[in-house]
């Protein structure tokens, strides 16, 4: 069951994937990029990691996802839909291809033999997130608030503009 | 049982993907797309790793997922940045495309 959902989910997720990188259309990247960030999601519940598939679905699928379509729309890229790859593109490919050609060996050889996923509680991650992981988290509300502040500055019209 | 190497793999093959959209895009809003696929890539590794080899090593438990917690925020702080130099870029030079953005490009 695990092995047919992990499939399952694997094909959707390297597929939209794939159809983010060589769509024509923008729109149509953004809808595959939904698709491949919720599978994604499906792909954390197999791993037993409930509390991260909430977090990709309401993050990713909801505000990420939404912040890109605004950036579509805003930027008219919608009204000229067919976007066209840079001439490095075969160069692109060999270096990831390349780059594959390095990791799956480099996983397949340190395989790490006999392991079962197992579930974590709620409880252990608020737990943990909120001793272990206190400053880090105080840090991140932190980048937050001067990510937030920052993108109002920069995209305000300055002085003398419209 | 799904074994952890496989959970890599995904996570490989999600990874080189992203990492020919950054290469090869060159709208930039398709190449945040890219970008956000590669962070996927990395958050699926560091999960199947903190759920398969739970407290190996020095790490505790649930550290693997805590930092992709902190993944999943940096992301989202990210994007909203780069929506707004998105957008001030096609207000200055009424483009996305990367490539147009030669000014210092020598």
């Amino acid at each position: 069951m695990a092995w047919f959902l992990f499939i399952i989910l694997a094909v959707f997720t390297l597929g939209g994937g794939l159809a983010v990188v060589v769509t024509r259309n923008v729109v149509h990247a953004a809808l595959a990029l939904l698709v491949s960030l919720v599978a994604v999601a499906g792909i954390y519940l197999v791993l037993y990691a409930e509390f991260l598939a909430l977090v990709q679905v309401l993050i990713y699928g909801g505000a990420i996802i939404i912040v890109l379509v605004f950036a579509i729309m805003l930027t008219r890229s919608a009204d000229y839909p067919r976007t066209s790859d840079n001439k490095q593109w075969p160069l692109a490919a060999l270096a990831a291809m390349g780059l594959l050609g390095v990791l799956a060996p480099a996983f397949v050889i340190n395989k790490v033999d006999d392991t079962e996923a197992h579930s974590a509680a709620f409880s252990g991650i608020a737990e943990s997130l909120f001793t272990t992981w206190a400053v880090p988290f105080e840090v991140a509300s932190l980048v937050l608030l001067v990510a937030l502040i920052g993108a109002i500055i920069i995209a305000r019209s300055g002085p003398g503009e419209n | 049982m799904v074994d952890l190497v496989w959970f890599q793999l995904l996570s490989a093959a999600l990874f080189v993907i992203g990492l020919y959209g950054v290469l090869a895009r060159r709208s930039a809003v398709l190449i945040i797309m890219s970008i956000e696929l590669m962070l996927n890539a990395v958050n699926i590794n560091l999960i199947a790793a903190a759920s398969h080899l739970e407290g190996a090593g020095s790490f505790a438990r649930f550290d693997g997922q805590l930092i992709a917690i902190f993944i999943i925020t940096v992301a989202a702080a990210e994007v909203g940045l780069a929506l707004a130099i998105i957008l001030r870029m096609y207000r200055n030079r009424s483009t996305v495309n990367v490539d147009e953005i030669d000014l210092m490009k020598w």
